[in-house]
């Protein structure tokens, strides 16, 4: 430790020393000591730099340092968490420089759309997460970082595959059938949430380690500056940045991890499956005869354990940020080669990250550089075999010495035997049968490379002649490309339903460019104790996607997908104008206005234009004079807002154009001996607009005891009318049954809360805790256009097992997605009974006969979501954790609904295992309809636990262990309660992992 | 310099702005399978492309085969064909077919147990007012047209429309009703009646009579005798239809199809194989191919599931059977020898398989069907053989049903024929179902109770049997029952009013001015 030491106090010697070669002009030498001004303590690390200069050094271990000045040099001390001080010198000789700690949240600033606004004048719902506060480990995808961190913001993702994406939801969502995601803009660049194929999670190209602050726009006060796609709430994500004056910075960060499966679905062992179906064949159940138990194994083959395995991942990122004059700069490479715990999946992501802002004519002129590369490797295997683990014959070997399939056992047409009427191992394919799960892992190649360039260049440029007004304008640009394919060896036996062997290459390319130009004038009227902030601008993007596909058979006789009619572009753009005006009384009353017009090529030109307005009025309670001497009051502010915002995201751009598309090869139709391609007019709505959400909120920010405990309570209600609704429509009116179109209201309402207490800060010691929590209830208020009490609704949610089970419907007066189910009976036992239930239209007859008895039992969102986390130091270890609870949010188990005695045999010759879960039941013949299988999914889970040791406070370097994923509480009888949609059909497993993290600094 | 740099940056931007956004709104598809409405029919290709579709609309599910851009929404896409729910909705709510899966509501079809929300129900009624939809969109487009390919065209297209209406008046009887005068938007479809859609569909297909081409001018187009058979089965339903007999019409259209040039196959088996396009039998096919007209619906459906147990896949030309469809002991008593050896229409499969049924879900409950095949007449392999798909096609007539369609409007005492004649017809069909005339009737068997029975031999999963058992008030109370029939193993009565199906709730949801059909 001592030696570390000592070579640190060298580095840092020699780091200054070459700083100091920049001050030719030295007259006099300053040196002096840093203090924190609370403790007394002497602090290392500050950086001093003579302002607007590059003349600067840091403190030493001791807190000392030494630079050379001039008379009347400003010298900026400045150091992370501490307020930045100022001391002009005079010829002093020894100083000693106390820097206060900077508790006060006041100060910080807040990004907001087109602008930024210190935290204390935000009007608006806005929460920020900053990399200190985001979660640890080893994070390969942005959004996990802040999962559970910021209340209301419900981030679900869709399983443990490597890079897999998420769902991420704000107060619920406000659509039905247009898009629910946020709109995500990164470095001020709106990123497109249409998805990349070949890409799980279209953020995962961006680097978590170049990632600063996550601020999650939440009321329509805030959001409605982005008017048409902020109805679903904004996060705009901000990149690290080099500042200005700093000493140039490396930094290497590194993490290895092991991922481990956490549990496997409990199944019937070989010999459990044989006595079971000896069981069954006795009774002549489920169609189980002696015969055909001749087609059970002699194995006792695990599934799971066949194709999971034990995975590591590995994480690299160095980057080097400075300031260059009067340019700071950030270079961040990134390297992460992930392996997921379903063999044959992986991720590998190399990425590249450049952010410069020099700043040119005296400041006067600030350009903003971001640009951003990433070159990804997936392969995502076939997750299939998920599945499949579970339902495969236990009995069975994994290679039964066929020569046909790769010596992968198969599924064998029960006709086809040998002359000792045993399976004959080399006949046709069952096709049918369940795929083995081995064989789809290995026989698959399933890969893709993406490259993706994102980048954007911002001026702003403060008039000269008249400061009080600044120009501003973005260009940026998204470019991807994406190569991938699909394919199945000749041997493999799932693709025999489409002809032996699979080969399927897709290619895409998108392009979105933006410009944004706005105009800000801020000033200050002392006469009338106002301010005004006024913003008008306007914006331009354009989207376009283009891609095909070719998909044939492996000796490419048989073409399903050919690239011609595969082709497709998608393109659309987006038009907007948009204004602000802050205005602010006695700095303590601020009120915001904001509006924008919106036009969008999705709609015809009498419907293009959509214009979405927004108030807000804050007042600062605290800055009244009965509340300013309240010492135990250090903040306290009222928020009230009420906006409209737009959605037009369908993914149709022509949903107003009647429109005719073309068949494929494979669908045509016979005249006489030739076959024609078709042509079909598609649906179209000449009428369609903008969905229109209207949001109220009021919400306060307080802090007590010098802001050692803040937090902020908002209450909010979002009506969304004119829904773009994928609904029935009048049968014969319209070239389809469905249509997206104008129909139906939706209600969001709901309460948060967030708390964040400074429990310990002491010198040694400190420990802050944060809490939030959110309720949201969403209700379907119209369906219709004639508001019909009587309907029905439309059923939504496919589940597994049989085909068109829809196990969802949306109905008036319930939220969206609720189960659709019969009432189960159950015995004086307490378990069902089988194929019985509540009679609930009292007509009599067979319940399941008549769909009307079938009611609205809970849905998958939560109603409650609770964050917790909190950051423990001592010294130089620290300690944290964070947990997150949903609580209400309920799930299909289609797991456990498929899990019946009369699945263990097909009668077309195979076998199935079925999950234990059937004890829990037992149910012999289908019962999908059951309540019985809607269980409450409420969980917590401790998302992540870590500890670290600093080694030094000069040269940063940091040792951290975490587990991610460290347990679940839950009453649910799935493997995983967190599921995305709620229905458990076998996802694949989120995996636990233990992830070692190494830091340095230089 | 500064300034300068300013200005020249502030005009692109102007520039940019002000053009850019009034232009690019006006934004018109780029992507090469999206065409215009405006710009579609510019090729007498198009023409037949657009026609095309028409009949497509009965055979696939969509655009892209055998799956992609679905026609219809709410349901599987494979399920959602036409064919196959319409099958489905002939066959499954009768004596003749059971299915042992456990696809949404599908069994409540055997147990006549169906509700207005039933998506099966939905389907079949979306599908057939879809069809309607896009004929009345090509009907629009080829009015006026008087290119005598077009012409014939349009006349196709309003056939197929008439066809469509004939299954909307005889599973839902009141549909909404829409023609070529309905432009596409949103608006509210009238209700029609049964009787004045009756009256509907006769006045199309009697006006479009000498448009078509002259019957089999080309396989699988619609021509005169299609119009033809359609319309003798219209009359011989009038009665259901609108309250009052029609059989001398029948008659008289049926001896139209009848001298029009139509010839029994030799063997009642090859008008189900893969070649049975072939079939000098066929009046109007919905036509497949393994390589060219690709679907999980439709005869892919029927070839495949009624395959199960130990039927080998490989003896009807595809990779695997689904296991799904089989029959009720009610059919297979229908012929007094069983086996096939004599009656050669007894396509049944019973090795393995239990007469009756116990348990619908199980497909060795009830006898296994072998009528459908993707092997040709002599046994080979299907010109486009694959494991999936198939060459078969869908016979929707042919001579053997317009024969029995005669002999039954001469028993109800229609004009124009003569007993005869019917009873040579009947012979005809039993003859070559036995090889030799030992299975021929004489004229005091020939009974309307013999016809019924008689079309259950000949006409089983052809799609038939519902409407015959309506017509002869079967189907429905206890006049007849079955396995089954009820939810009760030995067969139980229903309600009358399940003649009809439900117009579907989202219907009902979407259009305020429809009244549920009576019973609902």
């Amino acid at each position: 430790m001592r030696i570390i030491r000592k070579n640190l106090n060298v580095l840092i010697l020699m780091l200054s020393l070459l700083l100091g070669n920049f001050a030719m002009a030295q007259q006099s030498v300053l040196t002096g000591k840093v203090t924190d001004s609370s403790s007394g303590e002497s602090l290392p690390g500050v950086s001093i730099v003579v302002k607007g200069t590059t003349n600067g050094t840091i403190t030493n271990i001791d807190g000392i340092f030494t630079l050379g000045v001039k008379k009347g040099d400003v010298v900026q001390f400045s150091f992370v968490g501490y307020k930045t001080q100022e001391i002009v010198a005079n010829g002093q000789k020894n100083l000693s420089v106390a820097l206060a700690i900077d508790n006060a949240e006041l100060d910080e600033v807040v990004v907001i759309g087109y602008g930024q606004v210190k935290k204390a004048d935000a009007t608006g719902s806005v929460s920020t997460v900053s990399s200190k506060d985001f979660n640890k480990g080893g994070v390969s995808s942005p959004q996990d970082l802040i999962v559970g961190k910021s209340a209301g913001t419900v981030i679900t993702s869709s399983g443990g595959a490597p890079g897999s994406g998420s769902t991420i939801r704000i107060r619920g969502g406000s659509s039905m059938s247009a898009s629910n995601d946020p709109l995500i803009i990164i470095d001020g660049f709106p990123v497109s949430n249409s998805g990349i194929s070949g890409l799980a999670n279209p953020l995962s190209t961006i680097n978590p380690n170049d990632i600063e602050t996550f601020t999650v726009l939440k009321d329509a006060s805030a959001t409605a500056i982005y008017g048409s796609r902020a109805s679903n709430g904004v996060i705009l994500i901000t990149t690290k940045k080099g500042v200005v004056g700093k000493p140039v910075q490396i930094e290497y960060n590194a993490t290895m991890s092991v991922n481990t499966i956490p549990a496997y679905m409990d199944v019937m062992s070989g010999d459990q499956l044989r006595t079971l179906a000896y069981d069954l064949a006795l009774k002549s159940a489920v169609g189980l005869s002696m015969n055909s138990l001749g087609r059970l194994g002699t194995q006792n083959t695990n599934w799971q354990k066949e194709i999971y395995q034990t995975a590591f991942a590995h994480d690299h990122n160095v980057n080097v940020s400075g300031g260059l004059k009067n340019m700071p700069y950030r270079v961040s490479i990134g390297y992460t080669n992930q392996d997921g715990i379903l063999k044959t999946t992986n991720m590998e992501r190399s990425t590249l990250a450049l952010g410069l802002n020099p700043s040119l004519l005296d400041n006067q002129l600030k350009i903003n550089i971001n640009l951003k590369g990433s070159y990804t490797k997936q392969n995502f295997g076939d997750q299939g075999a998920v599945g499949s683990a579970v339902a495969y014959d236990p009995t069975q070997p994994v290679m039964n010495g066929n020569t046909k399939f790769g010596g992968y056992t198969t599924w064998i047409n029960l006709s086809d035997v040998l002359p000792d009427g045993t399976m004959n191992p080399n006949g046709s394919p069952n096709p049918i049968g369940v795929a083995n799960p081995v064989a789809l892992l290995n026989q698959t190649d399933n890969r893709s490379t993406v490259q993706r360039s994102l980048g954007n260049v911002q001026f702003d440029y403060k008039i000269p002649f008249l400061p009080e007004l600044r120009a501003n304008l973005n260009l940026g640009y998204d470019y991807f490309t994406t190569k991938g394919h699909n394919n199945a060896t000749s041997e493999a036996a799932f693709t025999y339903r489409n002809g032996i062997g699979r080969l399927n290459d897709y290619d895409q390319t998108g392009k979105t460019q933006l410009l944004d130009f706005y105009l800000n004038y801020v000033k200050e009227i002392p006469s009338i104790k106002s301010k005004v902030d006024v913003t008008g601008g306007y914006s331009w993007q354009h989207f376009y996607k283009d891609g095909s596909a070719f998909v044939r058979n492996g000796d490419g006789t048989q073409v399903s997908v050919d690239r011609k009619t595969s082709k497709f572009i998608n393109e659309n753009y987006l038009v907007s104008f948009f204004g602000r005006l802050n205005y602010s009384l006695l700095d303590r009353y601020l009120v915001t206005f904001t509006l924008r017009d919106d036009g969008s090529s999705r709609f015809s030109p009498a419907t293009r234009w959509g214009l979405f307005p927004a108030a807000a009025f804050a007042w600062k309670i605290k800055d009244e004079s009965f509340l300013k001497d309240v010492p135990t009051v250090s903040d306290l502010k009222l928020r009230l807002g009420w906006g409209i915002t737009g959605q037009q995201d369908i993914g149709n751009d022509f949903p107003y154009l009647p429109v005719y598309r073309g068949s494929t090869p494979t669908a045509q139709y016979q005249f006489g001996n030739a076959f024609y391609n078709t042509l079909r007019p598609n649906p179209y709505d000449a009428n369609i607009k903008w969905e229109e959400t209207t949001t109220y909120n009021i919400g306060f920010d307080f802090g007590f005891l010098k802001n050692r405990i803040t937090g902020t309570f908002d209450a909010y209600q979002r009506d969304t009318k004119d829904l773009l609704n994928f609904i029935p429509i009048a049968a014969g009116s319209n070239f389809s049954n469905f249509l997206t179109t104008n129909v139906g209201n939706l209600e969001n309402k709901g309460v948060e809360f967030s708390l964040t207490g400074q429990i310990i800060s002491k010198k040694d010691m400190n420990w802050s805790v944060g809490f939030n929590a959110a309720y949201n209830e969403n209700k379907i208020t119209k369906l219709t256009k004639t508001d019909d009490p009587n309907y029905t609704g439309v059923d939504v949610g496919l589940i597994g097992g049989g085909v068109g089970n829809f196990i969802q419907n949306q109905r008036v007066g319930f939220p969206s997605s609720s189960f659709f189910v019969f009432q189960q009976v159950y015995g004086s036992n307490g378990m069902p009974i089988e194929g019985l239930y509540v009679d609930r239209t009292g007509n009599g007859g067979t319940v399941t006969s008549n769909n009307l008895n079938k009611y609205h039992y809970k849905k998958p969102a939560p109603d409650v979501t609770i964050g917790i986390n909190s950051r423990f130091g001592y010294k130089q270890f620290d300690f944290s954790f964070s947990g997150r609870a949903n609580i209400g949010n309920y799930v299909y188990n289609n797991v456990a609904s498929g899990a019946l005695y009369s699945t263990v045999y097909n009668q077309s010759g195979f076998f199935n295992n079925i999950p234990t879960q059937v004890n829990n039941a037992k149910f012999t013949n289908t019962q999908y309809f059951s309540d019985f299988y809607v269980e409450n999914a409420s969980f917590f889970k401790m998302d992540n636990m870590s500890v670290g040791y600093n080694f030094e406070k000069k040269l940063k370097a940091r040792l951290s262990f975490t587990v991610q994923n460290v347990f679940t509480i839950t009453k649910y009888h799935g493997l995983d309660p967190e599921v995305d949609g709620g229905i458990d059909n076998n996802f694949y497993p989120r995996p636990r992992v233990f992830v070692l993290g190494v830091n340095l600094t230089f | 310099m500064k300034n300068k740099n300013i200005k020249s940056l502030a005009v692109v931007f102007l520039a940019l702005m002000f053009t850019s956004c009034a232009k690019d709104l006006d934004l018109t598809p780029k992507d090469p399978n999206i065409i215009t409405s405006l710009t579609v029919y510019s090729t007498p290709a198009a023409y037949k492309e657009g026609l095309a579709k028409l009949y497509a609309t009965f055979a696939v599910s969509g655009q892209q085969g055998p799956s992609g851009q679905p026609d219809i929404a709410g349901i599987d896409e494979g399920f959602g064909n036409y064919l196959r729910q319409y099958w489905n909705a002939q066959e499954l709510p009768t004596d003749e077919a059971v299915m042992a899966w456990n696809d949404a509501s599908i069994k409540d079809f055997h147990w006549q147990t169906w509700a207005p929300n039933d998506v099966f129900v939905s389907a079949i009624y979306s599908r057939i007012m879809y069809t309607v939809a896009l004929s009345n969109e090509y009907i629009r487009a080829t009015t006026g047209n008087t290119d005598a390919d077009i012409k014939k065209y349009h006349a196709e297209a309003r056939f197929i429309r008439a066809l469509a209406y004939s299954h909307a008046i005889d599973l839902f009887g009141n549909p909404p009703f829409v023609t070529e005068a309905d432009t596409p938007g949103a608006f509210f479809p009238k209700q029609t009646t049964r009787a004045e859609l009756f009256t509907y569909i006769e006045s199309e297909l009697k006006a479009i009579e000498n448009d078509l081409g002259a019957s089999r001018f080309e396989y699988a187009r619609a021509d005169q005798g299609a119009a033809w058979t359609l319309l003798a089965k219209l009359y011989l339903n009038a009665k259901v239809y609108m309250g009052q007999d029609k059989n001398t019409e029948c008659i008289t259209y049926c001896n139209k199809v009848i001298a029009a040039g139509y010839t029994l196959n030799t063997k009642y088996a090859n008008n189900f194989t893969a070649d049975n396009n072939l079939s000098a039998e066929m009046i109007f096919p919905i036509t497949s191919d393994g390589k060219h007209t690709q679907t999980y619906g439709g005869m892919t459906y029927l070839v495949h599931a009624q395959i199960g147990g130990s039927m080998p896949p490989a003896q009807f030309g595809v990779g695997g059977g689904w296991g799904g469809i089989r029959t009720t002991k009610a059919l297979v008593n229908k012929f007094a020898d069983n086996t096939g050896a004599t009656d050669k229409r007894a396509m049944f499969w019973s090795a393995g398989q239990k007469l009756e049924i116990n348990d619908i879900g199980q497909f060795t409950d009830g006898w296994a069907i072998t009528k459908f095949s993707n092997l040709t007449s002599t046994g080979a392999a299907a010109p486009h053989a694959h494991p999936d798909f198939v060459d078969t096609d869908y016979p929707v007539f042919r001579l053997a049903d317009v024969y029995l369609m005669y002999a039954e409007a001469v028993l109800r005492n229609g004009t124009g024929g003569s007993a005869a004649t019917a009873l040579g017809y009947v012979n005809a069909l039993r003859q070559r179902a036995y090889g030799n005339p030992s299975g021929n009737i004489i004229s005091t068997q020939l009974t309307l109770d013999f016809i019924l029975d008689e079309r259950a031999r000949e006409l089983y999963w052809e799609g038939h049997r519902r409407t015959d058992l309506i017509r002869f008030g079967k189907f429905t109370s206890a006049s007849y029952l079955w396995p089954w029939k009820g939810k009760v193993a030995e067969g139980a009565a229903t309600q009358s009013y399940r003649d009809l199906f439900p117009i579907p709730s989202n219907d009902l949801g979407a259009n305020p001015t429809l009244k549920q059909n009576t019973g609902y």
